[in-house]
């Protein structure tokens, strides 16, 4: 009879030891092989716990910012060079959609300043376009190509700032992606792997924290109308109004009158801490960069005695006298508990960010339920397995053995191949892998059924084998390049998880063809290569 | 062992039986589905904030839905999870800050409603990080030395022990004393922090409206256009008309499955298509396989009619065909037996898939094949006298 090649088991069990090596690496303990598994195989949030996050930056807070301080260089930039009329917001843009079409009027511009107020747009405001809109009113628009800059900018920006409080959060496996798609607009992919305290980290990643330090110039003030009324409703040039926090221990809660330009802001920050005081309430302590050092001490020491109002987020915190000079640090007093003063840490020291932030979608898994989902699955699983290698057993007799080897040997390998290219076992993966058991045990029984027709016809055993093995492989072909053509589309057009499908089915699809046509071939001609060889696949030969 | 020997059973000659049944099914789904207002959609497809609360016993349905309509506007869905001491807590409001909003105030409402208010920690839904927080200072006080990182460690394993051995909810803190490295004096400590709420939040989905529309036009696209790929393959590989007949068969496959979804009352989730999916992909394969038995019963040179030639190849892989269905049939029923509540749904649409996807494939797509070489037969005969 003719000899079984030995290449094909080098093939074949060098497939097994890379897929091994790939799933548990090379084990020296007990614990070594959990942990080398727990790292190999990477569980999808929904198995394991976890949040996924889909924020949407709202690049209208950067386009409105960015003309409001346009208008405040104009306004200075009028008045020294004495052109009167007022610059005020056009048009505020409400909805990320009309972010780029934000626009700023100037009215008043008599037409004998026209010449020198056009020279200063077009010295100073390169980003903007201006046309005339009546005799002595002109509109700014922003340039598309500056528009673009800004966005992408903001973008940008507002990643690093949230990938920056992350890491300091410490959750290292947490990952941040600008989220790609025909729909996505500005939005941003987290996923946070094991987190068990979303409600905390959504809080951290929303809340802008841009932290400026201001000048007061009069206050506080009741209310803004007695603030307004101070000056006889007309407010002094370079300075707005602001309001402080709500606190029921605070004294001087109320409206302030602050200079517009704030003297530090969160920028000049070089890091921040989380501190106690003497009574033991939580602070958080900042320290101003070197760049940034000079300038806080010369104004400090020209302000001793008045206010220097520390605000967050457009909100006054505080707004102690100033005693002496100040160089390079600060407090931030009455913010909440010891976590909250830490979270405040954390967001100052990440950097403030540009625009606001929208939450689109919020999915988390608690870990109790991923580890029942894996435990209730693999029960299942196994259930499933165990019975469908019994009746395999029982129907094909000894041959059953050969599907069981390949069927295992199909998990093995997929198993390794996912562990190899990194790819994250998901629900729908399971789904694609049930998919998966349910057609390779259809290749071996589409084999064995050949086989049986085969000798029925009178074949003798080899013969029987090779029509059966051959006749077969045109259908499993058939089968899985179908299979394997759907799943192009679905990877090509589906959702992150539609996509998790389609991966796992491909990789079992292929593992499939080589364990039940070319490993269930190479086991049945060794079985059929002895001295006496006889098959025994449930039926009389 | 055999099943079947050499069988010879006419199925397509009952073929306008199934064929009836088949659209009796399908009929019936329709009926419902309009009915009904249209399928169920999980919040994934429709947009919507839902939460997953297990509770100690069983859960005061009616309790939780008047409080939580309290604070919350629009319709509050409570809905039980038979068996398990859970609901999913839902809601349908339509914009992003409002659904944010609303999963935010049901877990404040339950906190206020069934949890203990004396100002300890509940442990059933803390966070290792603020439970080690909670703990630094009272272990201090009550002479137990532990570094920050020991104490970060103990709450872990507290936490892990509470989420892996006992589902996420405790309701005696004298279960911790089964946790790896609690002691007698650190269960006294923890008992003084903590308490125990009466449920513990497992999970939580929210949607906006914008993600739900994209999720659910990406599906369904990826979906038709998968459908699309395989009608082309199978048509270069076959004939056309077979790629045509095994798409037709799979999709009615897909219809009388979410005929039976309707039926059940049974939602739409994300996963829910993946089992779609899977459903596609073992309906098509069993039909390709009775596709490929007949290309070769024709080629083998088989006289007589095209249904004989039919009928010979599906009884020729009737064997295969039980087997395989069966086995398969087996596994999906242990997933929805074993499977647990996530994956209800899916194990739910995949033994309906795998039962309409084997029969579809001898009583649908069979069929179509005959009907189209009867019908071409028939014009070629009528053809021919006329170009003679």
């Amino acid at each position: 009879m003719s000899k079984v090649p030995k290449w094909k088991a080098i093939v074949i069990i060098a497939t097994i030891l890379i897929c091994l090596y790939g799933i548990i690496g090379l084990p020296k303990s007990k614990q070594e092989l959990a942990a080398n598994w727990n790292h190999n195989i990477r569980l999808g949030l929904d198995l394991r716990g976890g949040s996924l996050l889909v924020l949407q930056i709202q690049l209208q807070d950067a386009f409105k910012a960015d003309a409001i301080a346009s208008i405040e260089r104009m306004k200075e930039l009028m008045s020294k060079n004495s052109i009167p009329g007022e610059p005020m917001l056009g048009y505020e843009p409400k909805s990320l959609q009309d972010a780029d079409k934000v626009e700023i009027l100037i009215k008043g511009v008599p037409a004998d300043n026209a010449k020198t107020f056009r020279g200063i747009v077009s010295d100073e405001f390169g980003a903007w376009v201006m046309a005339p809109v009546g005799p002595s009113d002109y509109r700014m628009t922003m340039k598309p190509t500056e528009a673009g800059n800004l966005k992408k900018e903001t973008l940008t920006r507002s990643i690093s700032t949230i990938e920056n409080r992350i890491n300091s959060l410490g959750l290292s496996e947490a990952t941040v992606q600008e989220r790609q798609g025909s729909g996505a607009d500005a939005e941003i992919l987290v996923s946070l792997p094991g987190t068990d305290d979303p409600d905390r980290i959504k809080s951290i990643l929303k809340t802008a924290a841009l932290l400026e330090l201001y000048e007061v110039k009069s206050g506080p003030f009741k209310s803004e109308v007695e603030a307004l009324a101070s000056f006889n409703g007309v407010r002094p040039l370079g300075t707005k109004l602001m309001p402080s926090m709500k606190r029921a221990d605070a004294q001087d809660a109320g409206w302030y009158v602050v200079t517009s330009a704030p003297v530090i802001t969160g920028r000049d920050l070089r890091d921040a801490r989380a501190s106690q005081d003497e009574m033991g309430k939580a602070e958080t302590n900042f320290v101003i960069s070197q760049d940034a050092k000079g300038r806080f001490g010369r104004f400090t020491e020209a302000n001793i005695g008045n206010r220097l109002a520390i605000a967050l987020d457009g909100q006054i915190k505080m707004a102690p006298r100033i005693n002496a000079r100040i160089e390079d640090n600060g407090v931030i007093e009455g913010v909440g508990t010891q976590q909250d003063a830490q979270d405040l840490a954390i967001m100052l020291r990440s950097g403030s960010l540009p625009a606001g932030v929208k939450y689109l979608q919020e999915s988390t898994v608690g870990p109790s339920l991923g580890a029942d989902s894996i435990r209730s699955g693999l029960l299942s699983g196994l259930v499933g397995l165990v019975v469908v290698i019994f009746i395999m057993l029982i129907y094909y007799a000894r041959s059953g053995i050969n599907a069981t080897v390949a069927l295992l040997l199909n998990a093995i390998i997929l198993i390794g191949v996912l562990a190899y290219v990194g790819a994250v076992l998901t629900l729908p993966g399971i789904a694609g892998i049930i998919l998966l058991i349910g057609m390779a045990v259809d290749s071996n029984v589409l084999i064995f059924e050949r086989i049986r027709e085969e000798i029925r016809a009178g074949k003798v055993l080899f013969a029987a084998i090779d029509a059966g093995f051959s006749k077969a492989f045109l259908t499993i072909i058939d089968t899985h390049v179908t299979t394997v053509v759907s799943c192009a589309f679905l990877f090509m057009f589906g959702t992150p998880a539609v996509r998790g499908f389609a991966v796992t089915l491909v990789i079992g699809l292929v593992a499939n063809v080589f364990t039940s046509v070319f490993v269930s071939r190479y086991l049945f001609d060794l079985e059929y290569s002895g001295a006496n060889p006889s098959l025994s696949i449930g039926i009389e030969v | 062992m055999e099943l079947f020997r050499k069988t010879n059973i006419d199925f397509l000659g009952k073929k306008w039986i199934f064929i009836g049944l088949s659209l009796v099914l399908t009929a019936a789904g329709f009926v419902s589905w309009i009915a009904k207002g249209g399928l169920k959609y999980g919040i994934d497809f429709t947009g919507g904030a839902n939460i997953t609360v297990k509770f100690a016993g069983p859960p005061p349905v009616d309790k939780i839905r008047s409080v939580i309509s309290a604070k919350i506007p629009g319709e509050i869905s409570v809905q039980e999870i038979s068996g398990q001491n859970e609901v999913v807590i839902g809601t349908g409001l339509k914009t992003d800050e409002e659904l944010q909003n609303a999963r935010r105030i049901m877990g404040e409402t339950l906190n206020a409603n069934f949890a203990d208010q004396s100002g300890k920690l509940d442990f059933n839904n803390t966070s290792a990080q603020t439970l080690s927080e909670r703990l630094r200072d009272p272990f201090a006080a009550a002479g137990i030395s532990m570094s920050d990182q020991e104490i970060g460690d103990l709450a872990k394993a507290l936490t892990e022990y509470r989420d892996k051995e006992r589902s996420g909810l405790l309701t005696n803190l004298n279960e911790l004393s089964g946790a790896p490295g609690v002691t007698p004096a650190i269960l006294t400590v923890v008992k003084n922090e903590c308490s125990l709420a009466r449920f513990a939040i497992r999970g939580a989905e929210v949607v906006g409206p914008k993600i739900g529309g994209e999720l659910r036009t990406k599906a369904i696209l990826a979906t038709l256009y998968a459908l699309g790929g395989m009608l082309v393959y199978i048509a270069f590989r076959f004939e056309w008309i077979y790629g045509l007949a095994a798409v037709v068969a799979t999709f009615h496959d897909v219809l009388i499955t979410l005929g039976l979804f309707s039926l059940f009352g049974k939602e739409i989730s994300l996963n829910v298509v993946a089992a779609l999916l899977t459903l596609v992909g073992y309906s098509m394969n069993d039909t390709i396989v009775v596709f490929d038995r007949i290309r070769e019963t024709v080629k083998q040179g088989r006289r007589g009619e095209f249904e004989a030639v039919v009928n010979e190849s599906v009884n020729r892989t009737l064997s295969r065909t039980v087997l395989t269905s069966g086995l398969t049939f087996i596994s999906a029923i242990a997933l929805l037996i074993f499977g647990g509540q996530v994956l209800h749904g899916f194990s739910f649409a995949l033994v309906c898939g795998i039962v309409v996807g084997t029969y579809s494939s001898i009583f649908v797509a069979s069929p179509i094949l005959i009907f189209w070489r009867n019908f071409a037969e028939k014009r070629r005969k009528k053809a021919g006298p006329a170009a003679a």
